[in-house]
Formats: structure tokens, sequence, C-alpha cells
């Protein structure tokens, strides 16, 4: 499967994660983010961000307990807790946000 | 004769069986996991160095690598990379893979 | 935590050197999958499996993945019980600066930064074993 941004098409697998890491670009993402019916906010990039730093350090993406623990960490509290990232990403923020950052579907995620 | 020896020194007796059946002048390659024979301090490494008289003993440098090994090869090893791989193959008359 | 009478004590034994199979990477992935179901993990390196944690790999030249950056998110994941073979380092000529070193943040200590990492006998590991519920062989 490929979506097409620009006339250039990128590889993506069945559910819409992109194949290639360095595909990624800011464009790519609002328009994998649009399919998930999600407009990007400050609030979202910053989660999406978050996540690809992970990733570039550990070469994984995170678990959502991890990524609410590890964004509490970063970013305070308030948004370190599942209502606040499932407000933003519905539909699981491990599972969209990643999609939307250009990872692969996190290990275990459920 | 080639000897190619791709198993840990630790968890087969392959490195064994190549040093004990090996005649002198020939040449063994560490490959893989074989690597870890390669390296100095540890419990084959005097075999290893005593063999080396008679013995060209050569490792894999990019399997040095990947394991975060190459600054631990014992003096005396030679390290080849994948064109070097291939002359060793082509320079000698057979190979034993010791699988 | 979960509740009490559901945690289950789970040792992860790693034997294997990376790379020339794929056990170690395997048993990384399950030990993340399972780390979701938040039992109280240990993970112990014996034999050629204390060369996982061997630091600066650079694995282009072998065309594989360089998965060992991902020990370090342990500690994320709460696996903070790492145990390591001294007598497997000492036959491999290798002492703890020869591997990553895994630490840990305690949320309920301000996040204060504690070592993973505890090297361990012959005894010690024999009383590890005779701890655990379940015990995984990678």
């Amino acid at each position: 499967m490929s979506i097409e941004i620009n006339g250039k098409s990128i590889e993506t697998d069945e559910e819409g994660y992109i194949l290639n890491l360095a595909d990624w670009t800011e464009e790519i993402a609002n328009v994998l983010a649009k399919e998930e019916g999600i407009e990007m906010s400050e609030n979202h990039w910053e989660v999406v961000n978050f996540l690809r730093e992970y990733y570039d350090e550990y070469q994984i993406a995170p678990a959502v307990r991890v990524l609410t623990k590890s964004i509490g960490k970063k970013l305070g509290a308030e948004k370190g807790n599942s209502k606040y990232l499932y407000e933003l990403f519905p539909y699981g923020p491990a599972k969209q946000a990643c999609k939307i950052a250009g990872l692969p579907k996190p290990t275990g995620c459920i | 004769m080639l000897h190619i020896v791709n198993k840990s020194p630790f968890t087969a007796g392959a490195l064994q069986s190549c040093l004990r059946i090996a005649k002198a002048g020939s040449t063994i390659l560490m490959i893989e996991d074989g690597i870890y024979g390669a390296l100095d301090g540890t419990a084959v490494s005097g075999q290893i160095r005593e063999a080396l008289g008679d013995i060209t003993v050569c490792a894999l440098s990019h399997d040095l690598e990947a394991r975060g090994v190459n600054g631990k090869v014992l003096d005396g090893i030679t390290l080849v990379d994948y064109d070097g791989f291939v002359e060793l193959v082509t320079a000698n008359d057979g190979v034993q893979s010791w699988l | 935590m979960s509740e009490a009478g559901a945690t289950k004590k789970f040792l992860y034994i790693n034997r294997k050197a990376p790379y020339g199979t794929i056990y170690a990477w395997e048993s990384l992935e399950v030990v993340l999958i399972g780390a979701a179901f938040e039992q109280d993990v240990s993970l112990l390196f014996m034999d050629d499996g204390v060369y996982q944690l061997v630091k600066e790999m650079q694995t282009k030249g072998i065309g594989m993945k360089n998965f060992t950056a991902t020990y370090a998110a342990l500690g994320d994941y709460e696996v903070n019980k790492i145990y390591i073979d001294k007598d497997a380092l000492t036959e491999r000529g290798l002492t703890l600066d020869d591997l990553q070193h895994l630490v840990w943040e305690d949320e309920n200590e301000d996040w204060a930064e504690k070592d993973s990492i505890h090297l361990v006998g012959r005894d010690e590991i024999a009383d590890l074993l005779d701890e655990q519920d379940v015990i995984f062989n990678f």
C-alpha cells in the first residue's frame, strides 16, 4: 500500500503505518492525521515529537503505559495521564500518535 | 586448507575440533559468533595464542564491530573484510566449515 | 501495580550472543510485551548472553538492526532487576565497564536514578531461580 503526497508515493503497511522512517515529513504527518480524523494542534505535535525523540533514542515506540509516564515526567502531570492523551488521540495514543509520527506500531500494543 | 568457525567457543566445540585438526600452514577464519574466539583475556585466548605460530588466524572485522569487541582482538590475528573473506576462499585449495 | 495476588515473579534467562541467532532480540521483544502485564520481572544474563549488553556495537557492516539501544528503555518499562553472571564475564575477559550502564528512575524518590544491573555468583543465581513462578529461556 502507499499514500500520495504532492505527487510522491510513500509506502505504508496494510494498516497505514509508513514503512520507511526516513520518508516522514510534517506534511505527511498532517495527511496521516487527517485520515485518522485528527486536526493537528500544538498539543498533538508535542506528543508526536516526543514519540519521534523516544524512537530515535531507544529504537522502539513505547507502550501506552510507558508513554504516559514519560510524558508526565517531561511535560508535567496534567499531560501525563491517559485522559489527556486519549482526548488528543481517541483511538489510542500509542497507536494513532505513532502512526502520525511515522513510527512502526508499538511493540506490545493492544 | 581454510577452516571457517562461526560458533562461539563457549557454546560449541567447533573451535576446539578445528584447532585439533588444523595442520600447520592452514588458516582459520572466525566469522559471526565465532569471532568471540579471537579476543584477548578470555578462557580460550591461551589456546589461540599457542596455535598462532603454525596457523594463520583471521577474524571478520564487520562481525567484531557489530558485537562491540573490535578493540579486544588478540595480537597476531589478522582482520579481514568481506573482500578479504573472498580472497581467503579463492587462495585456499579447500574450505572446511565447522558448523 | 496489579492486585497483590495476581502478581507473579517472571525470570527471563538470556544465554546466547547477539546477532548470530535471533534469541537475543526475541527475548527483548517478549520482555517488553510482557512488561505491559505489570508482573515482577527479572532478567538474568549468563554464558554468552552477557555479550548482549556490550556497549558501542556497530552493526552497519553486517546489515542488521542494532537493537542494543532498546535495553536502555527497560527502566521505563519498570524492568529494573537485571542480573549478570560474574563468572561468565570473567571467562570472557569482560568487566562491568565493557557493558551498558543500565539505570531506572524511581518515581517515588523524585526520579532518582538507580542502577539496574547487579553482579551475581552461582549461589545467588541458584536462589534467584528458586524464587520464580515462571522462567523463560532464551
